[in-house]
């Protein structure tokens, strides 16, 4: 107990922290875009996961991180928008078809997953590429908070630098004042002549957009393989994160460093003589348990 | 003919849907494929091909049934309770350490198992089921959440208490022989379960469609602000339609453990919570339909896994094609605008008539 003691009072652990949240971070983000609307992106498991095995592939075959980054994106945009012409155009129940949609990733990806390399469990026969990791020049040398700081794969930067971007195009650009008034009241927002259908649709792909930067991540930086439903349920903690966070840039960050912070805890209480089922269910339990507390504190404030 | 599609127009739908997937599957069977007639073939004809083969659709329709039924309840009320894959989980990890733990004789310790396996199942759906009604917490990401941690749950008390050493992988002691389900139909593993399930589906429709309580429920999900208005107590609703459903899962967890393994062996969460869910959305959560769903579904599974064996296309193309069928199932626009030409037509007609 006191070695993980210390090991959690170390510049590590703030390293690990930084690590795991990332994928928390863009997938809460995603939901949160999407909630700003009106609709619940239900589908940002798939997203994710369809993201993660489309970027392996397309770099294992062309061995190019641009291209990679652009098609494992267009994934998960086309997957968000098959969530909304769903929901909206077919009036299909958006948790029907949400369900729906994170089967079909799950499915199609080892379905896929097997055509390319004889294998459904993980993708390491495949020759696939990562993500850089940046050493930031000044912070590097900085004594202590040097060493979590730097070091860490591009797109955990980017996940952080994509709460400003959020909060940029939420509060200070046209398409976030759109996207705003259909979230909150559709009915003035169409009678002002803007088109409810097409901005959710602009929410929902933003929302695939940074679910499909998650996905990207979890297979080309946090890990270099794909795996058999690898997002693990991360899309669906990011819309509990999402949720506490009010859907708002500052609180989805604190809320997703939150989630982080669980589960790099778990990582760390690996080392103790605990059954590794138990640290498993942590980031699910945790999940929960601050639903609870979010929930009892938001009712004592009516 | 007019009349005839607009009574049937539901099924008709449905069936088309059924159609456009396989119709997807078969094209990509020819683009993937060696041998795409092959393939095709052990789709369609496989299962039928030998006496092991149309057994193993019935042994697994039987957990289909009984989570379909679990998920047909809280979806009636419009409640997206989607927990089956961890309560079917849990009530075969416990019932499993409930067999292994207690001596009755035999008649008396299925009904005590079962007995205690609905009641495990049923606080399994209470928890999801009181954050919503107490607390407003989504129960789609509760039930969700859930899932895992009932699998790493039940994953610990099989691994640490009730592992069978002897065995080189992950399983537990053979349970009793006075829990076990007879296999009544000579060389196959169709077991009692299945009867159970069959019973179970014509109780849950009874309960639906002909009680109070079940028109309770319908009214929740037909409309809630009318419900409440006619003085419906919906959070009673609610609690009960989960907690029923998780008491269902759980039971077609562990009628699985008796009747065709006789032990705990799911290393991985076997999924058949999902493609119940599955069942029963192609249903329209109706639960005597939820059994020829579940038929058809575990046809698939099978042709599936056939064309897994003979071919180089793997068996995960059945989730693909069940995904695609419920996509278009659930979309009440699809072919909306068919029948409104129906309809139209068929005014005219009766106009012009009289």
């Amino acid at each position: 107990m006191e070695a993980v003691l210390k090991s959690i009072f170390s510049i590590g652990f703030v390293f690990t922290i930084l690590r795991v949240t990332t994928p928390l971070l863009y997938a809460s983000i995603g939901v949160a875009i999407s909630n700003q609307s009106g609709t619940v992106n239900i589908a940002l498991e798939g997203i994710m996961l369809f993201s993660a095995f489309i970027g392996v592939l397309v770099s294992a075959l062309t061995k190019n991180l641009i291209i990679s980054f652009l098609i494992g994106s267009l994934a998960g945009i086309s997957f968000a928008l098959l969530l909304g012409y769903f929901s909206m155009k077919l009036k299909a129940n958006i948790i029907l078809s949400g369900i729906a949609l994170n089967m079909l990733a799950s499915g199609l990806t080892v379905f896929l997953l097997y055509l390319a390399s004889g294998d459904k469990g993980v993708s390491s026969s495949l020759n696939s590429l990562a993500f850089p990791v940046v050493h930031i020049p000044l912070i590097k040398e900085l004594p202590y908070i040097g060493k979590a700081l730097s070091g860490h794969n591009l797109l955990t930067y980017l996940s952080f630098l994509s709460v400003i971007i959020f909060y940029i195009l939420i509060y200070k650009t046209p398409i976030g004042l759109r996207i705003r008034a259909v979230g909150q009241n559709p009915n003035a927002a169409s009678s002002v002549g803007i088109s409810v259908f097409k901005t959710k649709m602009l929410a929902l792909a933003l929302s695939g957009f940074f679910g499909a930067l998650g996905g990207l991540y979890l297979s080309m930086g946090y890990v270099t393989w794909f795996g058999r439903d690898m997002v693990a349920g991360r899309g669906f903690i990011a819309i509990a994160a999402s949720t506490i966070g009010g859907h708002k840039p500052i609180g989805v960050l604190l809320a997703s460093i939150l989630f982080g912070l669980t589960n790099a805890l778990a990582i760390y209480f690996k080392s103790l003589r605990v059954p590794s089922e138990f640290i498993e269910l942590i980031p699910y339990l945790a999940t929960i348990v601050f639903l609870v507390f979010y929930s009892l504190r938001t009712k004592e404030d009516k | 003919m007019r009349g005839f599609i607009l009574k049937y127009f539901d099924l008709i739908r449905v069936l088309l849907s059924i159609s456009i997937g396989l119709t997807l599957a078969f094209i990509i069977m020819f683009l993937v494929s060696d041998n795409p007639l092959l393939s095709i073939r052990s789709l369609l004809i496989g299962p039928l091909a030998s006496r092991s083969r149309l057994s193993f659709i019935f042994e697994t329709a039987t957990p289909l049934i009984f989570c379909g039924l679990a998920a047909s309840i809280p979806f009636q009320a419009k409640q997206f309770w989607v927990g089956a894959e961890g309560a079917l989980y849990f009530g075969g990890t416990l019932g499993t350490a409930f067999a292994l733990l207690t001596r009755f004789p035999s008649g008396l310790h299925h009904f005590l198992l079962l007995a205690f396996v609905f009641i495990v199942g049923m606080f399994v759906g209470l928890i999801p089921a009181l954050l919503k009604t107490r607390l407003k917490i989504n129960e789609f990401v509760t039930s969700l959440m859930f899932n895992f941690i009932l699998y790493y749950s039940g994953l610990y008390i099989i691994n640490f208490h009730f592992r069978d050493q002897a065995a080189g992988y992950l399983v537990s002691n053979a349970i009793p022989k006075t829990v076990l389900l007879a296999q009544f139909i000579p060389r196959t593993r169709i077991h009692l379960g299945i009867i159970f399930a069959l019973i179970a589906a014509f109780l849950v429709y009874i309960f639906l469609f002909h009680t109070k309580w079940g028109y309770e429920i319908r009214m929740v999900g037909a409309n809630l602000s009318f419900a409440k208005y006619g003085g419906i107590n919906v959070k009673r609703v609610i609690l009960y339609s989960i907690v029923l459903g998780g008491a269902l899962a759980a039971m077609g967890g562990m009628i699985e453990v008796m009747g065709i393994h006789g032990r705990f062996n799911w290393q991985a969460s076997p999924g058949y919570g999902w493609n119940g869910i599955m069942a029963a959305i192609i249903a329209g959560n109706h639960p005597l339909l939820i059994i020829v769903t579940s038929l058809f579904i575990s046809y698939l599974i099978t042709g599936a896994q056939i064309v897994n064996l003979v071919t180089d296309i793997p068996a995960e193309m059945v989730t693909v094609i069940q995904a695609i069928i419920i996509l278009l199932v659930t979309s009440q626009a699809f072919l909306e605008f068919w029948r409104h030409r129906l309809i139209v037509k068929e005014a005219a007609k009766d106009g012009s008539s009289s």
